[in-house]
């Protein structure tokens, strides 16, 4: 078995601040890794590095492609890069609207991802969307309804079904909670633990919220100022903290 | 070459002209891409088919014989001046006959009657973009058209049938040309649509205000886009021509009275009017 | 006689960075080992360090030196030094653990937080209810409870539900720190049943038990700690 993503020395300057230095980690199949940090710490820099949608100053980003194996994302052609996105991978936005179609439907949202591999027949799409929607528990009655009807948690969930209907390996999420108010965070919270057992998906989940972290994370990366300062696994990082930083984070909140 | 007008022949002058030939050539040579080009301001406000007259400029000679239809008419304002401008200024002959035309300049419709090798269907297009409802960026699009990465543009037929029960698009239905580039056939009828494929004439398309040209050289494959369970279909009639009779033309609903009176008649004038007057000839 | 568990030289000492550095030496050189079919009970005064040497166990805990051994798919696992998904592997697997408090999961219930470790090794749901209902039952949680999410529930029944997710699996071994700690005589009698029911499995429980009763009913031998 090989990793399903392989990053090394993998670097993101912006002029001459730091965005992310020297991060490099395996990620295996069913996975799920947490990144932490105080606000400009490097966390979505370092995902979208991840997600190839911001090319790095310097390292390599490995993906295990069905076909080849460990391939450097960055070096592959645009349009497998594209495939990858919409299949393998999903990329679950911190706003909703920014990972959403807001003016087609719910149902059609669902569908894209199936319609831009190729399917063409309207009845299995939509019997799909349906079955998605009942997934991430939005009442199938709204298929047909426009996002801006919905509230942000639902906004949240139908964003999540619309990455795994291709039922991806790996899922990049930033901030998936934030901005929703508590009840509906655990209620998506929930739901997200409930899918990646389910699907043993593999996933890097941005947060600031080590609640999130220690809930949705197997292990987790500590960041601070751009650089990895700790790394283990999830209750081990949060219940024995060994970097100053990652202490102060932890003595920082109530009970993590 | 000078007219009696003072103008250039056909009124671009020949440097212009050539441009428009070179994007034109490039367009056949890459069916259904769209070629960027220098327009130029034309003595017609952008509406008024400035894109189609610039093509139609590049392309014209001496010895054509020029047909302009406006939705199927050959005698609304729009038709009449752009021949009449062509007259003026190339000095040609104009036909409303569509086997008689070689350029036939299009606003809406393709004619009825099947055109044939040697014609050239010049259309008129506002918007020639068809990812453009999807994607506002420009650079985005260019990516989705050099990765043929089109599966997305199902998402508006979905929206369609989602919403009205069937694919609700009747105009400008969009169209994979040669199996490679997604293209917008201009604001015809999906009823027109089938006429595209493998046509025996070239067609040219002109957008004047967003300066594109793109070409489906003859026999080339024109694709409707749809789904396996609701596959496409042009609009039918109950009805046949209030004046000819046809069954097989588009036609249009025109108010008779002012009483609500109304009929179904032919928007192809040409074609309505030739078979009325077979049918006298006949008689 | 299998050897499920051996800590050869372990030590550990805090440092808290946020007060100034200061370290807390908690054990140094501690070794033992635990067999198949023994309960070893960790023994000594409040602060000695039990707590921190199970969850080292557990791998929660990182050790400053020395090796902890974990019997694991018929090999020896060193849990300081194997990686995140190692080690979660060896917990789905091959070692249970009862913490002294129950961490709640928002909106799961309490029959799905017992049968929680059974998923994970991919017991049918039908399969893994009925063995987190067998549970719950047995340690008198009423039934009318098991559909509601733990965060409401008592201290003695939160505890419970904990009691019950620790042994749901039947891991070859369970380390349990005060697992009766807030129960009354009848449950504290019901988890005895439970140790001494596995211990009668063969399998390896290592536990913190400050009731004298409960330590005198389970415990086979003390493993002693000065602090
Ligand atoms: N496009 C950019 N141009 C210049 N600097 C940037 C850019 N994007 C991020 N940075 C800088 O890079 C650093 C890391 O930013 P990043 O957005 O990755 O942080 P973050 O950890 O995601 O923070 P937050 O929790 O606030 O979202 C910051 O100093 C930020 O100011
Ligand atoms: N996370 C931690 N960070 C810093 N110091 C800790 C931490 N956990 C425990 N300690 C310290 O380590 C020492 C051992 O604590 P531990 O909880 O292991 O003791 P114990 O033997 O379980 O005690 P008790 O019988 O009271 O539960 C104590 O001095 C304690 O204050
Ligand atoms: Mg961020
Ligand atoms: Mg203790
Ligand atoms: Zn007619």
């Amino acid at each position: 078995m090989s990793p399903l993503l392989q990053v090394s020395g993998l670097t993101r300057l912006y002029g001459d601040r730091v965005g992310c230095k020297d991060v490099g980690f395996e990620l295996w199949p069913g996975e799920v890794m947490g990144i932490v940090g105080e606000s400009g710490s490097g966390k979505t820099t370092l995902l979208n590095c991840l997600s190839a949608r911001l090319e790095p100053t310097s390292g390599t980003v490995a993906y295990d492609t069905r076909e080849e194996g460990l391939t450097d994302i960055y070096a592959m052609g645009e349009p497998r890069r594209r495939m990858l996105m919409r299949t393998d991978w999903g990329i679950v936005h911190q706003n909703p609207r920014d990972g959403l179609r807001m003016g087609v439907s719910a149902g059609a949202n669902v569908g894209e991802r199936l319609m831009a591999v190729g399917a063409r027949h309207y009845g299995r799409i939509r019997a799909q969307a349906a079955e998605w929607l009942e997934q991430v528990e939005i009442d199938t009655g709204r298929i047909d309804d426009l996002p801006l009807t919905f509230s942000g948690g639902m906004l949240q969930r139908l964003q999540i079904a619309r990455n795994l209907v291709t039922h991806p390996r790996l899922v990049f999420m930033d901030e998936p909670t934030g901005g929703l108010d508590v009840s509906v965070q655990a209620r998506l919270l929930d739901l997200l633990r409930r899918l990646v057992t389910d699907l043993g998906l593999a996933a890097i989940v941005v947060t600031h919220d080590l609640a999130v972290a220690r809930l949705l994370a197997h292990r987790l990366m500590v960041m601070q100022g751009g650089e990895v300062v700790e790394t283990g696994l999830t209750d081990q990082v949060l219940d024995d903290p060994h970097h100053p930083y990652t202490q102060l984070l932890v003595s920082s909140v109530l009970q993590p | 070459m000078n007219t009696s007008q003072g103008y250039n022949f056909a009124y671009l002058d020949e440097q212009t002209k050539r441009m428009i030939r070179r994007a034109i050539l490039k367009a056949v040579a890459i069916p259904g891409y769209q070629v960027p080009f220098g327009s130029r301001e034309m003595p017609l406000p952008y509406g008024w088919g400035t894109g189609g007259i610039q093509v139609t400029a590049g392309i014209i000679g001496p010895d054509d014989i020029l047909k302009v239809i406006d939705q199927g008419a050959d005698d609304t304002t729009n038709a009449v001046s752009i021949r009449r401008f062509f007259a003026r200024t190339a000095g040609i002959r104009t036909t409303s006959r569509t086997e008689e035309a070689t350029i036939i300049q299009t606003r809406h419709r393709i004619p009825e009657t099947p055109l044939s090798a040697g014609q050239t269907i010049v259309y008129q297009v506002p918007t020639p973009e068809p990812l453009r409802w999807l994607e506002p960026r420009e650079t985005e699009t260019r990516k989705m058209h050099a990765l043929a990465d089109y599966g997305i543009m199902h998402v508006k037929l979905y929206e369609d049938i989602a919403r009205f029960g069937r694919i609700s698009t009747t105009y400008d239905y969009p169209v994979l040309v040669d199996d490679r580039y997604l293209m917008r056939p201009s604001p015809i009828p999906k009823f027109d649509n089938p006429k595209m494929h493998r046509n025996p004439a070239l067609q040219l398309f002109g957008a004047g205000r967003e300066k594109r040209i793109y070409a489906v050289p003859p026999w080339t494959s024109v694709r409707s886009l749809d789904f396996e369970d609701h596959p496409f279909e042009v609009q039918k009639w109950s009805q046949a021509c209030a004046l000819c009779g046809s069954t097989e033309s588009f036609l249009d609903e025109v108010v008779t009275d002012d009483k609500g009176g109304r009929m179904f008649v032919c928007s192809d004038t040409d074609y309505c009017q030739r078979r009325r007057d077979a049918k006298e000839a006949a008689e | 006689m299998t050897a499920m568990i051996e800590v050869d030289d372990l030590s550990k000492t805090y440092v808290l960075h946020t007060q100034g550095g200061v370290e807390i030496p908690v054990f140094a050189d501690a070794s033992l080992t635990v067999e198949a079919g023994e309960c070893l009970t960790l023994h000594g005064p409040s602060g000695a360090g039990k707590s921190t040497l199970l969850r080292c166990l557990y791998g929660n805990c990182k050790p400053n030196g020395g090796a902890i051994r974990i019997h694991h798919d018929g090999a020896m696992v060193d849990i300081a030094r194997a990686d995140p998904r190692q080690v979660i592997e060896v917990r789905k697997r091959s070692m249970g653990y009862v913490s002294q408090f129950l961490r709640a999961i928002p909106r799961v219930p309490a029959l799905d937080v017992v049968a929680e470790p059974l998923r994970a090794i991919g017991v049918p749901l039908d399969q893994a209810r009925q063995r987190a209902a067998e549970l719950l039952s047995r340690l008198r949680i009423p039934e009318r409870l098991w559909s509601l999410a733990p965060a409401t529930f008592s201290g003695g029944e939160q505890q419970r539900v904990n009691i019950a997710r620790g042994f749901a699996a039947r891991h070859p071994i369970l380390l349990l720190d005060e697992p009766t700690a807030s129960l009354d005589a009848e449950n504290r009698a019901q988890v005895i049943d439970l140790i001494v029911e596995a211990k009668s499995e063969k399998r390896a429980l290592v536990g913190v038990f400050h009731d004298d009763e409960v330590r005198e009913a389970v415990s086979t031998r003390l493993h002693t700690m000065r602090g």
